[in-house]
């Protein structure tokens, strides 16, 4: 991929090397270089322990690199970039807190009064379908509530930028299917730049327009597809030969990775 | 739970003191127990009654001691466990010293207080203190690391200083466990103020049991303890209404809304 403009985000030639006490330590990233632009909905695949957590949490700023530079909008990281959201896997939904404050915890944590905001974290919840569930704790919720009370935090400060670590990989499978639905929805309103991880091929092809194939540890990018199916996409992109067609371009990826035997 | 379940849960409370009293009168009945070795629990209620207002006076220094120590363990022991979660130099300061004095036992120590502050209250508040303190500092130690790594990580995302974390996200999540090291320390503040008690003292219900006994007037003796456990779980229930209050939102509280 050539171009002339500053992407989004440049990963240009990243290391990350875990130290340990004895040895060289884990080699998790080697040699990654990726560019990411404004908009784009990019997911990440890879075999367990290839560093995919590592990136994203490397674009975060929360995790330095060893060698090469990341960098946003043409800043270079070398702090916590707090202009995100962040979902990982679990939802950490604070239990002392009601959906609307555990949502209002994006801004109380910036410092920011939250109480100029209820308005619009109210209107949010209510868009993934929690209108009515404001005031329950989280303890009342199911697990797919309770991620989109979590998606609706990573969103209530309208961030350009959205990293999703494995955030659907404990939902069961109809609620997972709903809850993609939705944040397609929400990114296509919204425009925003969404870097995703999981282990699901299906998945990755479904949200994405690159998807990104890493290798085993270290991980480096083997492959990178762009996924060319219509959108808004529905549930019915699935049965069509266009999706089985990537998806089995992925799975044969993983074959010859050996990833998959 | 809602209000006719309480008072179901407390009748069968009562019921089961109910019980276990008739059954004492019976054992005592059936095998003729002499009153020295176990008194029936009416002659435990008659010399309750008789010695009311000695037990009354002798409670309130009892308690006094034990509200003093406890209330100083927990001044210094959470302030003490927030340290050291918050500087490693500050753990390897003070961690091993601490763990060196709770490894000498408490009670050891209550001959040398007596030496230090007299026949007072002071040796008791100290020995209360010194062995309330420790579960404390653990449990507000361990409340505070149990947080979820990714939490910090969020927040570090949503630009939080470490102030901040610490009062919305560390000290809420070590409330559970700060409340567990609290009850523990209140059942063992009873045990170090009477500990004191026993080693020298003019007063307090460690004073009468040592009198009592020394005399076999165990119907006192018996009175004494009856007094001293109700003290004992007055406090500890104290701080379980405490702690319903406090978290009512903790996996442990949500059975029972205040
Ligand atoms: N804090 C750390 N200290 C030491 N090694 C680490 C640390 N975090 C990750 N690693 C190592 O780096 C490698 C990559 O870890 P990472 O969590 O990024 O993988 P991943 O691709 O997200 O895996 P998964 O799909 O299982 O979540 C692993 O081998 C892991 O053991
Ligand atoms: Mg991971």
């Amino acid at each position: 991929m050539t171009q002339t403009s500053e992407p989004f985000i440049r990963i240009d030639q990243v290391e990350k090397r875990y130290p340990a006490r004895r040895g060289e330590g884990t080699l998790a990233l080697d040699e990654l270089t990726l560019s990411i632009d404004s908009g784009e909905f990019v997911s990440l695949l890879g075999p367990s322990g290839c560093g995919k957590s590592t990136l994203l949490s490397m674009v975060a700023g929360l995790t330095r690199p060893t060698r090469g530079d990341i960098a946003i909008g043409g800043r270079p990281i070398q702090a916590p970039y707090t202009e995100l959201g962040m979902v990982f896997q679990s939802d950490l939904l604070l239990d002392w807190r009601t959906v609307i404050d555990n949502v209002l915890l994006q801004f109380e944590m910036r410092g920011i009064d939250p109480r100029g905001h209820r308005e619009q974290a109210r209107a949010l919840i209510a868009s993934v379908g929690l209108a009515g569930f404001e005031a329950k704790h989280p303890w009342e919720l199911s697990g797919g509530m309770r991620q989109r009370v979590a998606i609706c935090r990573a969103l209530v400060h309208d961030p350009a930028l959205l990293l999703m670590d494995e955030p659907f990989g404990a939902l069961d499978a109809l609620t997972r299917e709903q809850i993609q639905l939705d944040l397609q929805r929400i990114w296509q309103s919204r425009r925003k730049t969404v870097l995703f991880v999981t282990h699901s091929i299906a998945e990755a092809v479904f949200l994405s327009d690159r998807v990104v194939v890493m290798t085993p540890r270290p991980g480096r990018i083997h492959a990178v597809l762009d996924i060319a199916l219509p959108r808004p996409r529905d549930l019915a992109v699935r049965e069509s030969a266009q999706f089985s067609a990537y998806v089995r371009e992925v799975g044969h990826i993983f074959q010859a990775l050996g990833v998959l035997k | 739970m809602t209000r006719d379940d309480r008072w179901r849960n407390a009748a069968w409370t009562i019921l089961s003191f109910v019980l276990i009293i008739a059954l004492w009168d019976l054992v005592v009945r059936v095998f003729h127990l002499p009153t020295y070795l176990v008194p029936s629990p009416g002659t435990v209620m008659g010399a309750g009654l008789e010695q009311w207002p000695l037990l009354l006076e002798q409670s309130l220094w009892t308690s006094g001691a034990i509200l003093a120590g406890y209330l100083a363990a927990v001044l210094v022991a959470v302030p003490l466990g927030m340290l050291i979660v918050a500087s490693p130099l500050l753990e390897r300061l003070l961690y091993p010293p601490m763990v060196a004095t709770q490894s000498i036992p408490k009670i050891a120590l209550a001959p040398l207080f007596v030496v230090w502050f007299g026949f007072g209250i002071w040796p008791k508040v100290s020995v209360a203190f010194l062995i309330a303190f420790f579960p404390i500092v653990v449990d507000t130690i361990v409340g505070l690391r149990g947080i979820d790594p990714a939490m910090i990580q969020l927040a570090r995302s949503m630009g939080a200083p470490r102030w901040r974390m610490f009062l919305k996200l560390r000290l809420p999540h070590a409330l559970p466990s700060i409340f567990g090291g609290l009850k523990v320390a209140s059942t063992l503040a009873v045990v170090g103020a009477l500990t004191g008690e026993f080693i020298g003292s003019d007063r307090g219900l460690g004073y009468v049991l040592v009198q009592a006994s020394g005399q076999l007037n165990t119907p006192l003796l018996f009175a004494t303890l009856v007094v001293l456990s109700v003290i004992a779980m007055a406090f500890f229930y104290a701080i379980e209404v405490l702690e319903r209050v406090c978290i009512p939102w903790h996996v442990s509280q949500r059975g029972h809304p205040v």
